[in-house]
C-alpha cells in the first residue's frame, strides 16, 4: 500500500529532513520525492510505502497534519487510491 | 509516480473549491420489523438500525482521514414507515418517529430519512395516519426527515394527497414557528420518488432494495465553477466538455468512497448519486456556475438553458465514472442552501416562476423556498400539483420543499443554520386555486407517446 505526502507552504530550512524523519519514525519507506517552487510556494510530493507502517494510517495522517502546523506548512498524507481513481481510467 | 499536476489539482479541489462527499447513506429495510404491537415494532426497529449502523459514522471518519476527502454527512434511510405502520393495530406513528430519532442519536448520524408514505395512486392502511402525524413528528424530533410521494408517470397524481400535503406543510411550519419553521426543511413532497436516493429530506429505502445497502452522494459545484473560470471565454460545446470531465473526476471519488465504505461495513454497494449539491458556503454554489457561464445573475433569461446544459453534462460525465448510478443525479437548486441563489432571490432576480421552469430540466424541484407565512394551504397544494405535473409528464423526479415563514412577509428572512442555510421570503402569485384543489380525485397518467 502506498500513500502520497504533500507539503505546501513557504520554503524554510529542514522541511525535507523533518518530513523524512517522521516517515522513518513510523517505518514508512520513501519511494520517490519531487519538489518545486510554484507561484512562490514550496511544493514537495513524496510517494511512500505504508505497508509496514507501525501505527494505523489514519493516525499517521494526523501526525503529519500536526507536523505541518508546527512548521507553518500544510502537510497531508493521503492514500494513493484517491489520486489514481480521480486521474486514471 | 502519479503526475504532480494531478496531485495538486486534487488537493486544490478539496482545499480551495469545497470538493467533498456530501453523504454516505446506509439504506436499511424495516420490513422484517413489522408487528401488530407497536411497542414491539419500535423495539425491533431500534435494535436493527443500531446493529446495522453502529460502525457507519466511524467508518466514514476513517475513510475521510485516510483518503483526505471530507465526508460531510453520514445518514440512514429506512423503509417508508407507513408500510411498517400498516401492520400495527394501534396506529400511533409518532412513536416510530421518536424511535428513529433515538436510533439516529445512538448511531451519531446526521439525519434519518424514511418517515414516509407512498400514496401516488391512493392511501393504504397507515398512510393517512402517518401523513397526518408528520407535523407533530417533525416538531418533536431533530434528525428525522419525512417525504410523501404523491404522483408518478405511470399512475398520475393523487390530488387528494396533494390537497392534504398543502395543509400538512402549513401545520408543520406552525408547530415549529419558534424555530424558524425548520420542520418544513425536513419535509418533501415528491413525484416519481427514487427508491435509492441518499439525499435528504427525500431519502427512503424502497421496497425493491436489498436488506441493507450503501449509497453515496457526491457534491462539488465549486470545482465545476473553478474549472469554467479557468477556461475563460470558450463556446458552450467546450463548456459542456469541461463540466463532463470535472463531473467524471468528482464521481470517481464518490465511487471510491462508496466501494470502500461498502467493503469495510460488509454491506452491498448500491449507487452513487451524481448530484452537484450546493451549500451556503461561499464557493459552493450551483447559481455561481450558471453565472460563470455568462449570466449576470441566476434567474435571468437563459438560466433554464444554462441549467439544462449543466445537468446533462454532469450526468454524462458521471455515468462512466461509477459502476452504478442512481438516486437523483443532476444539479440541485435548493434556494436557501446556495449562496448564489440566496443572493439572486434577495435581489428579486430569481423568482418562483423561473425556479419552476428550472425544475423541468434539473434533478429535483422547488427546493428550500421560503414563502409568506399567510400563504393558504390550497396555494401550497397548487404549487405541489404544478411541480408534480412537470415530473409526471417529463418522466422525472420532481419535489417540493417549501417553508411557510409563519408571521413573516416577503423580504423578511428565515435562518436554519448548517447545510440548510437561510434566505429571504419569496413572493408568490396570490390568485386562488381553491376550487381546483377542492375537487380532489386523481389526475390520470399521461400519454407516453405523441410527445410534443
Amino acid at each position: 500500500m502506498r500513500a502520497v505526502v504533500t507539503v505546501i507552504g513557504k520554503d524554510t530550512v529542514g522541511i525535507l529532513a523533518k518530513v523524512s524523519a517522521a516517515c522513518a519514525k513510523y517505518n514508512n519507506n520513501i519511494l520517490e520525492v519531487t519538489q518545486s517552487i510554484l507561484q512562490d510556494l514550496f511544493v514537495m510530493i513524496m510517494m511512500i510505502d505504508i505497508s509496514n507502517c507501525t501505527i494505523p494510517f489514519t493516525e499517521f495522517a494526523d501526525e503529519m497534519a500536526a507536523l505541518g502546523e508546527e512548521m507553518g506548512l500544510q502537510v497531508r498524507a493521503m492514500h494513493e487510491d484517491i489520486f489514481n481513481s480521480m486521474h486514471r481510467i | 509516480m502519479i503526475n504532480t499536476k494531478d496531485i495538486l489539482e486534487t488537493i486544490r479541489m478539496i482545499q480551495d473549491e469545497n470538493l467533498d462527499i456530501r453523504t454516505i447513506t446506509m439504506g436499511i429495510s424495516l420490513l422484517d420489523c413489522c408487528d401488530s404491537d407497536i411497542g414491539r415494532a419500535c423495539n425491533k426497529i431500534y435494535d436493527k438500525i443500531t446493529a446495522y449502523a453502529k460502525n457507519l459514522v466511524k467508518t466514514g471518519e476513517d475513510i475521510e482521514k485516510e483518503y483526505g476527502i471530507p465526508i460531510i454527512n453520514k445518514r440512514i434511510a429506512v423503509t417508508p414507515i407507513a408500510m411498517v405502520l400498516a401492520a400495527c393495530e394501534k396506529k400511533d406513528p409518532v412513536r416510530f418517529a421518536i424511535t428513529l430519532e433515538k436510533a439516529a442519536q445512538a448511531c451519531g448520524v446526521n439525519f434519518v430519512g424514511g418517515y414516509s408514505a407512498l400514496v401516488h395512486k391512493g392511501f393504504s392502511p397507515g398512510d393517512r395516519e402517518l401523513i397526518e402525524s408528520i407535523p407533530e413528528a417533525l416538531s418533536v424530533t431533530d434528525h428525522v426527515c419525512s417525504s410523501v410521494n404523491v404522483g408518478s408517470t405511470k399512475s398520475g397524481i393523487n390530488m387528494d394527497a396533494v390537497a392534504l400535503m398543502g395543509q400538512i406543510i402549513r401545520k408543520t411550519a406552525e408547530l415549529t414557528a419558534d424555530r424558524d419553521c425548520i420542520g418544513c426543511a425536513k419535509l418533501v413532497v415528491l413525484c416519481n420518488a427514487p427508491e435509492d436516493n441518499p439525499f435528504m429530506a427525500g431519502a427512503f429505502h424502497g421496497a425493491g432494495e436489498p436488506d441493507c445497502v450503501i449509497n453515496v452522494g457526491v457534491s462539488g459545484p465549486g470545482v465545476v465553477r473553478a474549472a469554467l473560470a479557468k477556461a475563460g471565454d470558450c463556446d458552450l460545446t467546450q463548456v459542456a466538455d469541461i463540466i463532463k470531465k470535472t463531473a467524471f473526476k468528482i464521481t470517481r471519488m464518490g465511487q471510491l468512497v462508496a466501494r470502500e465504505a461498502s467493503r469495510r461495513l460488509g454491506v452491498p454497494f448500491g449507487i452513487v448519486d451524481l448530484s452537484l449539491a450546493p451549500t451556503p458556503a461561499v464557493g459552493d454554489s450551483v447559481a455561481h456556475i450558471l453565472e460563470e457561464m455568462g449570466l449576470e445573475c441566476c434567474g435571468a433569461h437563459g438560466t433554464t438553458a444554462a441549467l439544462a446544459l449543466l445537468n446533462d453534462a454532469v450526468k454524462k460525465g458521471g455515468v462512466m465514472a461509477s459502476s452504478h448510478v442512481g438516486g437523483l443525479s443532476g444539479a440541485f437548486i435548493p434556494v436557501t442552501e446556495d449562496a448564489g441563489m440566496i443572493e439572486a432571490a434577495r435581489k428579486g432576480c430569481l423568482r418562483i416562476e423561473k425556479l419552476e421552469a428550472m425544475t423541468a430540466v434539473c434533478s429535483v424541484g422547488l427546493d428550500m423556498i421560503n414563502i409568506p407565512g399567510d400563504t393558504p394551504a390550497e396555494v401550497i397544494a397548487a404549487i405541489i400539483a404544478d411541480e408534480a405535473a412537470i415530473g409526471m409528464v417529463n418522466s422525472k423526479t420532481t419535489a417540493v420543499r417549501l417553508i411557510p415563514a409563519i408571521g413573516k412577509k416577503v423580504g423578511e428572512e428565515l435562518s436554519f443554520g448548517g447545510l440548510l442555510g437561510g434566505g429571504p421570503v419569496m413572493p408568490l402569485n396570490t390568485w386562488s386555486p381553491a376550487r381546483f384543489i377542492a375537487r380532489g380525485g386523481r389526475i390520470p397518467a399521461p400519454m407516453q407517446s405523441l410527445k410534443n
